[in-house]
């Protein structure tokens, strides 16, 4: 306990400093607690095709002075819309928290059952009270607002390096504790949406490490990578930082584009569930002396297949929201490419094992349905049908090739499948998108003129940012993420005692049996 | 008074406790049982692995009746519990020495 306070002590010091040397925005916009500026006229101009120029308005709005006033109250709920939507779709990705729930306990066993939920359950709270002290900070702070919810334009202070005259945006500065500036209808509403998503990678590692990681570390990991890792590469594609400015400069495209984070969610996720999963090593008898591994059949299928359920329905939200706009229609493409990656992906999945192995393992097809997600996250928004079904079946077939190579070839142990569905297949749709972008959408993102365009559609520089951005992904989180298990390992444990293991960690490790009125299986196997 | 014990596969118990009751058996005791015999155990896959159930689930039932009964009860037990096929179960059957009802503090047959 003695180690734990003096852990809490350091992060609360470490996070005061952040916020002393962070207080300097003075400059920026006024920041609207209650909301009632926010959204005005000129949230109108440009916002369609047919919209009002700003000369138009200048002049126009001396002869029609009620005009102007409709136009400022049509562009509050021009942005009216596009807040509910964003926090509408905010509420969807905070339910995949219960379905990673259901889906990693129902994957593991009943003697684990209690512990494997405390996790997910936990690191909710953990996770949010982070991201609260300072991920949203690194990530958000130098974003520079956020145009289509007409305001955050407090986020306004990027750390940036200059290297060879480039500006490389490393971390945001500005709203620790969501506190002074930060203050802001709008850039809580920034912070409700990115918080799911940050907390969805933070809970991926909690399946490949489930069984046999004690809480204790377990808590001190939310805390680290909600306020650090995820946070930092966050910034990098989304928060204004270096991998999205690849394509201002040095005219990689448009720079890493992530549509709803392949990388920055799912691949972050899966990639720190490796190390974990390296670090911890095997649970008890997964492996047999010469290597071979053993099954250790989920003890509730249903339950896991429920929650993958609730995770795609959560991933509507996660996908269509992540155009922080209702009025933005590609919402419609971007939903329907969304289902159609998961159904090719659970169906290639269950096909590729029914052919290999006789059955149609259906928590395979349901892993399978969760890579195809996972795979059309980034590309969702710029991709045709066919791309999609097409991203989803390679994601569904890469599933089952991946599962069993982590397991057969590498020797990890990853009960649930984390590190495919997630990492892998996250690789694949960071990937995908600068392969199969179409040019229909993303005119302008990242500061570049024209549509996004992937290696079949004539721009081969999109898939070098995108492959730039995969391997910093992969060599960031990783590194980042061993070497903290590795000290974390020193100072407190991550593996459970050898006993607790065998009797199931429900009892020792949370304090609360899943199943008390059944007799669990508590052995080896 | 006979005990009989049976281990069935579980998709027969209704049709056993039929049985049972058409030939005036009362009395039944139900457990889910796991267990191996000469078949041993069977092979499983998830998630592309082959993992052996070395314990096969079985139901066991328990019945007691008077010692004229026993011939009957077995007929009756095997007739609607056989399959043909592998892993039917087996019955066995042992002298009792006394059974009591507890409510009234009756003994031996009266008490079945």
């Amino acid at each position: 306990m003695k180690r734990l306070k003096a852990i809490v002590t350091a992060l609360i010091v470490l996070c005061t400093l952040f916020v002393s040397c962070a207080s300097y925005a003075d400059d920026a916009p006024v920041s609207d607690p209650s909301g009632a500026s926010i959204g005005t006229a000129a949230d109108v101009i440009g916002a369609t095709a047919g919209a009002p120029t700003k000369e138009e308005f200048d002049t126009l709005s001396q002869s029609e002075p009620l005009a102007a006033k409709v136009a400022d109250v049509v562009g509050h709920n021009r942005i009216a819309i596009n807040m509910v939507w964003t926090l509408l779709c905010g509420f969807l990705v905070m339910f995949m928290q219960a379905g990673f729930a259901l889906a990693e306990t129902g994957f593991t066993r009943a003697k684990n059952a209690g512990h494997t939920m405390a996790m997910n359950m936990m690191i909710y709270g953990i996770g949010m009270l982070g991201y609260w002290i300072c991920g949203f900070a690194l990530q958000m702070g130098g974003v520079g607002g956020v145009l289509s919810l007409g305001g955050a334009g407090a986020l306004a202070n990027e750390f940036t390096v200059t290297i060879a005259g480039k500006d490389f945006g490393l971390f945001g500065t500005t709203g620790f504790f969501l506190s002074g500036d930060a203050y802001d209808a709008v850039i809580f509403s920034v912070f409700l949406f990115q918080m799911v998503f940050m907390d969805t990678t933070a809970t991926i590692p909690t399946g490949s490490m489930a069984e046999r990681w004690t809480f204790k570390s377990f808590v001190v990991y939310g805390f680290f990578i909600s306020m650090f890792v995820y946070p930092l590469f966050a910034n990098w594609v989304w928060g204004g930082g270096w991998l999205s400015a690849l394509g201002k400069n040095f005219a990689l495209g448009h720079g890493m584009a992530d549509f709803a984070g392949s990388s920055v969610v799912h691949m972050t996720g899966g990639v720190a569930a490796a190390a974990g999963a390296i670090v911890l090593g095997p649970r008890l008898g997964k492996f047999k002396p010469d290597g071979t591994p053993v099954a250790m059949p989920g003890h509730h299928i249903p339950m896991a297949i429920a929650g993958c359920f609730i995770l795609a329905f959560g991933w509507f939200g996660f996908n269509a929201g992540s155009t922080l706009a209702g009025g933005d229609l590609r919402i419609g493409v971007i939903a329907t490419n969304t289902m159609l990656a998961s159904a090719s992906g659970a169906f290639f999945s269950m096909m590729y094992m029914w052919m290999r192995y006789g059955k149609p393992d259906v928590s395979m097809a349901a892993n399978g349905l969760l890579a195809g997600l996972v795979a059309i996250t980034a590309p969702c928004a710029f991709v045709n049908s066919v791309a999609a079904v097409g991203i989803g079946a390679v994601a569904g077939l890469l599933l089952c090739v991946s599962v069993l190579f982590v397991e057969q070839t590498l020797k990890i142990d990853d009960p649930v499948g984390a590190i495919s569905v997630h990492g892998v297949n996250g690789a694949w749709g960071v990937l995908a998108l600068g392969l199969f972008a179409d040019g229909t959408y993303g005119d302008g993102l990242n500061g570049v003129a024209g549509t996004v365009k992937g290696l079949f559609y004539g721009d081969a520089s999109q898939l070098m940012a995108q492959l730039t951005g995969m391997i910093t992904n992969i060599v960031f989180v990783f590194v980042v993420m061993y070497v903290f298990f590795k000290l974390l390992d020193k100072v407190i444990p991550l593996r459970v005692d050898p006993e607790l293991e065998l009797e199931g960690l429900d009892q020792a490790e949370v304090a609360v049996s899943a199943y008390p009125d059944f007799n669990l299986k508590k052995a080896m196997k | 008074m006979k005990k009989i014990e049976a281990i069935i596969k579980p998709f027969k118990l209704d049709a056993v406790k039929d049985a049972l009751i058409a030939i005036g058996v009362f009395g039944l005791t139900v457990t889910e049982v796991r267990g191996y015999g000469r078949q041993r155990g069977h092979v499983e896959t998830y998630r592309g692995l082959e993992y052996e159930v070395q314990f096969n689930s079985k139901i066991k039932i328990e019945t007691v009746v008077p010692d004229g009964m026993s011939d009957q009860v077995v007929k009756a037990i095997t007739t609607a519990a056989r399959t043909g096929s592998i892993g039917d179960g087996k019955i066995f059957i042992s002298t009792l020495e006394e059974v009591i009802r507890i409510r009234t503090g009756e003994e031996g047959v009266d008490a079945i």
